[in-house]
């Protein structure tokens, strides 16, 4: 095992390029992040900010560029230089994915419970009654019903099922979790609440986090620095603040203004 | 191994199918003893059944049949279910095989639900009809996720379903195809049998291989493998057992059938096994409900049916 120096990046993204055909949903982006950091990604529809994501989290190669990331087992290494395993493994043991449609996080066929606990079963764990306790607990932390703790998803409100994607993504403490639009489908009463809770979870366990999100009001709340895209190009990057009250591009600048008119 | 049919069945090649059909299949059995619990892709044919009849193993008998076989045939655990009585005319018919319903006489047992309770031998091959060859498909449909899990050993999720289990029930239940991991390595579904015989594949003298028909795949547990059922450090897995015994041959230990008497709500439990119960009777074993209408099964060789019309074949 590595040892990962604590001052060190997290993840390191340099010259990063993905293009589909001859479309270029991501154009040279770099950046790094620190432990306990939180990005925000904001951009328009079909600026390539699931793509970005996509690329981070090993699920696509990108067409050319590094993903640096500081694994227990690795140290800092791109990841698409590892194997096809060992990215699994960094997945499955150091990353969290937050799905925009709890549909596609979730298994709807088994209940809350395996759910959320089925990340300490890919990791080892064969004592059920250690992965019912944590469970509980989770279910206690992301504020869901214990009761329900074996029903299936599909009885479960949408926030509810995004509280669920949330806590199967938090069990096996993770040092990084990726979110696609975690407040996208919900209404602005349960996004409010949703966003405090994250924010706490997040804050408490020390995660870093990657949140895409159309919405500036997410990015204020939850991120400490922003990248902005714009068709592929990163066109604006820095701290939440500073980008938000003082943006410097022409479009970040419309982006801010039309949120304020609302 | 062409040997030609005398007489009127010269419709068709030895065992049905073509010497390299054959040679395929038998390609396929011989890298699946190589490589234990692994599923190989085979070129899976049309047969003269319906899929869900056992096409797979259907398949794998043909391959591996010669004439000095002896073939059982067994559904659930008779002898004598129109399935089993139909595939085993099959074989006697296309292969000129002496059939048995002796599991000790038979070199080639072909089967859907049960593993015999006399215990196998080396030499012996059991041949299974799977439906569903892959044990995770119910918990992710996506073949290539299934294989990436296969290729790096990454078995957690078949563990929900377990989980689940435990959750609805308070215990592992499931009855059949209960999941095993084979030699250590690939985990594996032992097809409709029920978690009863599971511990019969581990270290068996016999050779055992699995054929999925519709599923194209192929994969077995050769003699001496270790065959674990997955469990849970605080549920560890346990069989079926019942407390009576069987109502005709009065035996404790074996897998038995609930049969209803009568509209009252008698009803006595037997052996699933038909052959090993007639052994057993013949022995002279008796249990409570000996002398009743069902004892009257016989056993014994059946070579006799071959000249009924096999599954739709034409002489
Ligand atoms: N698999 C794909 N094949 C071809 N083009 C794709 C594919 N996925 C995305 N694209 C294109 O790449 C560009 C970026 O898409 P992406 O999904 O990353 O945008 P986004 O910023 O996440 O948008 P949204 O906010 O709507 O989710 C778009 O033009 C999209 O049509
Ligand atoms: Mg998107
Ligand atoms: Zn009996």
């Amino acid at each position: 095992m590595t040892q990962v120096q604590s001052d060190g990046p997290l993840l390191s993204v340099k010259s990063l390029h993905h293009y589909f055909g001859p479309l270029a949903a991501c154009r040279n982006v770099s950046f790094e992040l620190r432990r306990g950091e939180i990005l925000g990604i904001v951009g328009e529809s079909g600026s390539g900010k699931t793509t970005l994501l996509r690329c981070l989290s090993g699920q696509l190669a990108p067409t050319s560029g590094e993903v640096l990331f500081a694994s227990r087992r690795h140290g800092l290494t791109d990841i698409f230089a590892l194997s096809e395993q060992d990215r699994r493994r960094i997945s499955r043991e150091e990353w969290g994915y937050v799905h925009q449609n709890p549909r596609d996080g979730l298994r709807m066929r088994v209940s809350g419970g395996a759910n959320v606990a089925e990340p300490m079963m890919m990791n080892g764990t064969r004592h059920y009654g250690q992965m019912r306790a944590l469970s509980l607990d989770w279910f206690a932390r992301v504020e869901l019903d214990t009761a329900r703790i074996d029903n299936k998803p599909r009885t479960f409100s949408g926030g509810m099922q995004q509280r669920l994607q949330i806590a199967r993504n938090l069990i096996h403490g993770p040092s990084l979790v990726f979110m696609d639009e975690p407040t996208g489908g919900l209404d602005v009463s349960v996004q409010a609440r949703l966003l405090d809770l994250m924010r706490a979870l997040v804050r408490d366990m020390g995660l870093a986090a990657i949140i895409v999100t159309h919405d500036i009001g997410v990015a204020r709340l939850l991120a400490d620095r922003l990248l902005v895209m714009k068709s592929g190009d990163v066109v604006e990057h820095g701290l939440t603040d500073q980008v938000l009250d003082d943006p410097q591009h022409g479009y970040t600048q419309l982006l801010v203004s039309s949120v304020l008119q609302i | 191994m062409t040997i030609a049919n005398q007489s009127n069945r010269r419709a068709y090649n030895y065992a049905y199918l073509d010497e390299q059909t054959k040679r395929m299949v038998r390609r396929a059995i011989l890298k699946a003893i190589a490589i234990p619990g692994y599923q190989v892709p085979f070129g899976s044919r049309e047969m003269p059944v319906p899929y869900g009849w056992g096409t797979g193993g259907i398949q794998l008998t043909a391959a591996i049949i010669g004439p000095d076989d002896v073939y059982k045939c067994i559904d659930q655990g008779a002898d004598d279910t129109t399935n089993a009585v139909s595939i085993r005319r099959f074989f006697a018919r296309v292969a000129d095989v002496a059939t048995t319903e002796r599991t000790q006489d038979a070199s080639i047992i072909q089967t859907r639900h049960r593993i015999p309770e006399a215990p196998l031998g080396p030499g012996q091959i059991m041949v299974y009809q799977v439906p569903q060859p892959e044990p995770l498909r119910g918990l992710e449909p996506r073949e290539t996720e299934t294989r990436a899990m296969h290729a790096y050993e990454e078995y957690g999720l078949q563990y929900l379903s377990l989980y689940e289990s435990v959750a609805a029930f308070g215990r592992i239940a499931g009855g059949a195809g209960y999941p095993v991991l084979v030699d250590e390595r690939y985990l594996m579904s032992p097809s409709p049998i029920p978690k009863f015989d599971n511990p019969k594949l581990h270290q068996s003298e016999a050779l055992h291989l699995f054929g999925a028909g519709r599923e194209k795949r192929v994969y077995a547990v050769p003699p001496h493998t270790d065959v674990r059922s997955l469990d849970f450090e605080d549920y560890p897995f346990e069989v079926q057992s019942w407390d009576e015994v069987c109502g005709l041959c009065g035996c404790g230990e074996s897998y038995k059938d609930e049969v209803i008497l009568d509209d009252a709500g008698n009803r006595m439990f037997v052996c699933s096994d038909s052959a090993y119960c007639g052994d057993r009777r013949v022995a002279g074993h008796a249990g409570p409900m000996a002398g009743h209408a069902l004892d009257g099964l016989a056993t014994g060789d059946d070579n006799t049916d071959d000249d009924a019309a096999a599954v739709g074949i034409e002489a």
